[in-house]
């Protein structure tokens, strides 16, 4: 089974919306909110790169063994970016023993 | 055909040495067996490559979270404007690289070879930006380990240590990035002469598909390397 | 239907040694059994290596003062000992040889997906083994394997750039046999061959290749930090910077703690083939181990801590990764279990790979148990660093994969050579080599228990008994890895000629294809009409 040939059409429409989207991190940017700046700046990756992968890489069109090699390898490093910070904001959390230097 | 073909095998009742396709290796049974391999074998490797710059991506994650304010400091040390030029560049580049295979499954050679041309000269052109940006760096004795003499004002109160680290991850991030794209284009230069000799068309196009799939992995990694080193923090 | 393989007499047969000559064939062959053997070669080479380094060691131990080597040079031998026995010997060792081997001939295929990535994974291996022996010609490393900063990345002279090196080269080596499998095994199974049908050998190496694959790239990347700090002092890992060291263990045990399942999955998986062979009688629950297999390579991401508990890691992070390391241990048990199930009303015969599987299940759950010991964060305390930790990851490490490796190599030896070992000798040497072992590992128990730690070159006297009794072991384990090295290269030339099927095993490598198997594995790709290890009555199996 031969995967279907995208349109051009769909190409130029995700193109000019990565373009958009590439130009809107990059004002919001200019903008001091606090966290925010962080979590819009990586919320407007992910969907570049979703339309990337998605229509650029032909992952919508693919059978699902592709979608989860994909999906495993961002869970893996998920897995490994939340525990390292888990350890790393808990530190100090737990009192230490009465005593003992901090 | 038969029940072993709708297990998801090959169909035994033509086997490959009987009537071969010209580009059908030995130890696959059909082309479309063939192509599957192939297909599956780079989206693994990409998955490998998601956990290779991951690791880089992990140890950049923790010391951001623990020096906060070195970072944003040094990310203000970069040239915003080059790093949205690049990522423009390099979106355009996935889109001719796109249409490069878009243009190799219709059938049309010349369009095939335009298109990777110019997914090529993009990518240079992403590069030369990035080496100039280096080299500016070294002017302004700001390369970690060999000129970094920052002055205060540029330090705006950070210590110069966290500073120094963020440009470590620049370097580093951006070099082995830089790497893989060198790589690319000589991968993306190979698919031109190839396609020049007709040896890829809408039969055969197993080769520019991967490359393609590799090409836009790189673009995906600065996307994500835009936003983390150039637009730390508001202005 | 042509003749029964069988009957054709080996010397007119033409088959994958004797296709063709020369050493070109062998160093540019694509054959995976031909990439299998330049491995087992390349292997058992690292595997002497590694071997005199522990054999020095233990000597050094006999004395509480060190009896033959100065603290430095002891520091390097135990630093090589491991960087060689852990990434040169054990991680390739079943995936490489007998994985190469074997996975196209079990799945029905005539080769792996990509065999020109077979053979640059060889050469990948070499070079980066060239590195690492660099590395220790030149004067050794003494970081121990675990390349710990700050004292690797800012401390030391030792040649850390090269050993690190050579493991970075090498880790591509496995990344991308790992990858061969995950599309030979998604790909290339024969018609009739589901999933549920595969023998759990491919099973394993499947979960085996998936832990290659998002594991070994994050080692690459701590590899390359560590050569990047030494040479910029970039600061990741030096407190003075701003970095932090247990960043260093996080990214570095991410990978080294995977890579245990790496070293012992896929020898599980051969003694579920060597259990039900020499039972002759259907594994008991082959879904359960199946899935366990793949249970062991994901929960086996999610512990990594627990080789941290003391480094300074929070004490949160560190109740995670505890209750995981409990967890899992659970799909590991459940196999034992099943094998255990397995023997019982089976046929039982105790030929050498039976005898090293049977010494598997013993001192694996030995091992294992002690792991359990370890995961628990207030015991671990006590024990974290010295003899016990060294005790439970040989058990193992050595008790399990490399006993597991030995009976796989005995168990399809006819197959790939064509040739017979000597019975006889091939038992001793599996009785021998599980009593040296345990005489050699199970006082350092009781070390470890006592407080006498790990990687020092001298101990407090009263240890010294302990000591001697481990290394009169690890004398005696040495002669028992000898025999086989012996018997087994006399048996090319001089062992009784093999037939397709000495064991009566069921499996496609066994039942179809001759021994040795022609260069194209078979004539026609079989059919796979049944699961497997369908021994004895068929209508007492309700598939």
């Amino acid at each position: 089974m031969e995967e279907p040939i995208v349109s051009v059409r769909t190409y130029v429409i995700v193109f000019v919306s990565l373009l958009v989207l590439a130009a809107l991190t990059t004002y919001i940017a200019s903008f001091d909110l606090g966290i925010w700046n962080t979590a819009v700046a990586m919320a407007i990756a992910t969907a570049k790169m979703a339309l990337v992968g998605l229509f650029f890489m032909h992952l919508w069109f693919k059978p699902g063994l592709t979608r989860v090699a994909v999906v495993c390898g961002f869970f893996w490093l998920g897995l490994l970016i939340a525990l390292i910070l888990v350890d790393v904001f808990t530190r100090n959390s737990i009192p230490r023993a009465i005593g003992t230097p901090l | 055909m038969s029940d072993n073909v709708a297990a998801g095998g090959p169909d035994i009742n033509l086997p490959a040495h009987r009537h071969p396709h010209p580009g059908l290796h030995s130890h696959f049974e059909t082309m479309e067996q063939q192509r599957e391999a192939g297909t599956l074998g780079i989206w693994v490797f990409l998955a490998t490559e998601i956990l290779f710059f991951g690791g880089l991506f992990a140890c950049y994650v923790e010391m951001r979270a623990i020096h906060y304010q070195g970072f944003q400091v040094g990310s203000h040390l970069l040239e915003r404007n080059f790093g949205a030029a690049m990522t423009f560049i390099l979106l355009a580049s996935s889109f001719t690289m796109a249409m490069a295979v878009h243009s190799a499954r219709t059938g049309s050679r010349r369009l095939l070879v335009v298109f990777l041309v110019l997914t090529i000269v993009l990518g240079a052109a992403f590069l030369g930006i990035k080496f100039t940006e280096y080299g500016q760096k070294w002017h302004e004795h700001l390369v970690p380990g060999f000129n970094f003499q920052p002055t205060s004002e540029q330090l705006k109160g950070a210590p110069a240590g966290n500073v120094e680290m963020f440009l470590c991850f620049y370097f580093f991030m951006t070099g082995l990035h830089a790497l893989h794209m060198i790589i690319g284009i000589g991968i993306l230069t190979v698919m031109t002469i190839l396609g020049l000799k007709g040896r890829i068309n809408a039969d055969r196009y197993s080769y520019i598909e991967v490359s393609g799939l590799y090409w836009h992995f790189v673009d995906i990694i600065w996307i994500y390397l835009f936003p983390l080193l150039y637009l730390v923090g508001g202005r | 239907m042509s003749a029964s393989v069988a009957e054709i007499p080996v010397e007119s047969r033409v088959h994958y040694l004797n296709v063709d000559y020369g050493i070109k064939s062998w160093l540019f062959t694509t054959d995976h059994k031909r990439i299998a053997l330049l491995y087992l070669g390349s292997i058992t080479l690292m595997f002497f290596i590694g071997g005199i380094a522990a054999l020095m060691m233990r000597l050094n131990l006999l004395e509480p003062n060190g009896a033959i080597v100065n603290p430095e040079t002891y520091n390097k031998l135990f630093s090589m000992h491991g960087i060689v026995m852990v990434w040169f010997f054990l991680v390739p060792s079943i995936p490489a040889t007998l994985g190469n081997f074997l996975v196209p001939l079990m799945i029905g295929a005539r080769d792996v997906a990509f065999p020109k990535l077979n053979l640059l994974s060889w050469y990948i291996f070499i070079i980066g083994a060239c590195f690492t022996l660099y590395a220790v010609i030149s004067g050794g490393v003494d970081t121990g394997w675990t390349f710990y900063t700050p004292l690797s990345s800012l401390y030391l002279t030792t040649h850390v750039l090269a050993a690190a090196s050579g493991i970075f080269i090498t880790g591509f080596s496995s990344i991308l046999t790992g990858l061969n499998f995950i599309v030979t095994i998604h790909r290339m199974r024969a018609p009739g061959l589901t999933w549920f049908r595969l023998p759990l050998f491919i099973w394993s190496l499947y979960a085996t290749s998936v832990i290659f694959v998002l594991a070994t790239p994050v080692l690459a990347t701590t590899l390359m930090l560590v050569g990047l700090e030494r040479v910029f002092h970039a600061g990741f890992f030096d407190p003075r910077l701003g970095g932090d060291p247990i960043l260093f263990e996080h990214l570095f045990w991410f990978y080294s703690h995977p890579a245990v399942y790496i070293m012992i999955l896929p020898a599980m998986g051969v003694i579920s083939e060597l259990i039900t062979a020499f039972s002759k009688k259907r594994i008991f629950g082959y879904k359960a181990i199946a899935y366990s297999s793949m249970a062991i390579a994901l929960v086996g991401f999610f512990v990594w801590g627990h080789h941290m508990f003391v480094s300074g890691q929070s004490a949160y992070a560190g109740l995670i990764f505890s209750a995981l390391s409990f967890a899992v241990a659970i799909p590991s048990s459940v196999k034992v279990f099943n094998w255990t199930a397995t023997l019982y009303k089976g046929s039982i015969s105790y030929d050498a790979p039976m005898l090293y599987a049977l010494g598997f299940i013993g001192l694996f759950t030995m091992g294992g148990l002690t792991g359990l010991f370890l995961a628990s964060m207030a015991v671990d305390v006590h024990v974290h660093d010295t003899y016990f930790v060294i005790a439970h990851f040989h058990y193992i490490m050595v008790g399990g994969a490399v006993m597991g490796y030995l009976g796989g190599i005995h168990f399809w030896w006819p197959k790939i050579t064509g040739r017979l070992y000597p019975d006889v000798w091939a038992r001793l040497a599996a009785v021998t080599i599980f009593l040296g072992f345990n005489l050699t590992f199970f006082p350092q128990y009781i070390l470890g228990y006592l407080g006498m730690p790990r990687r020092f070159a001298m101990y407090p006297p009263e240890f010294q008994a302990l000591n001697v009794l481990s290394t009169a072991g690890a004398s005696i384990l040495g002669i028992g890895y000898f025999i086989p090295f012996i018997y087994l290269l006399w048996s090319i030339r001089y062992g009784p000629v093999a037939p397709a099927n000495p064991w009566g095993a069921k499996g496609l490598e066994w039942e179809r294809a001759p021994s040795p198997p022609p260069k194209e594995n078979f004539e026609e790709i079989p059919v796979v009409t049944e699961g497997a290890y369908m021994y004895g009555n068929p209508e007492s199996y309700n598939v």
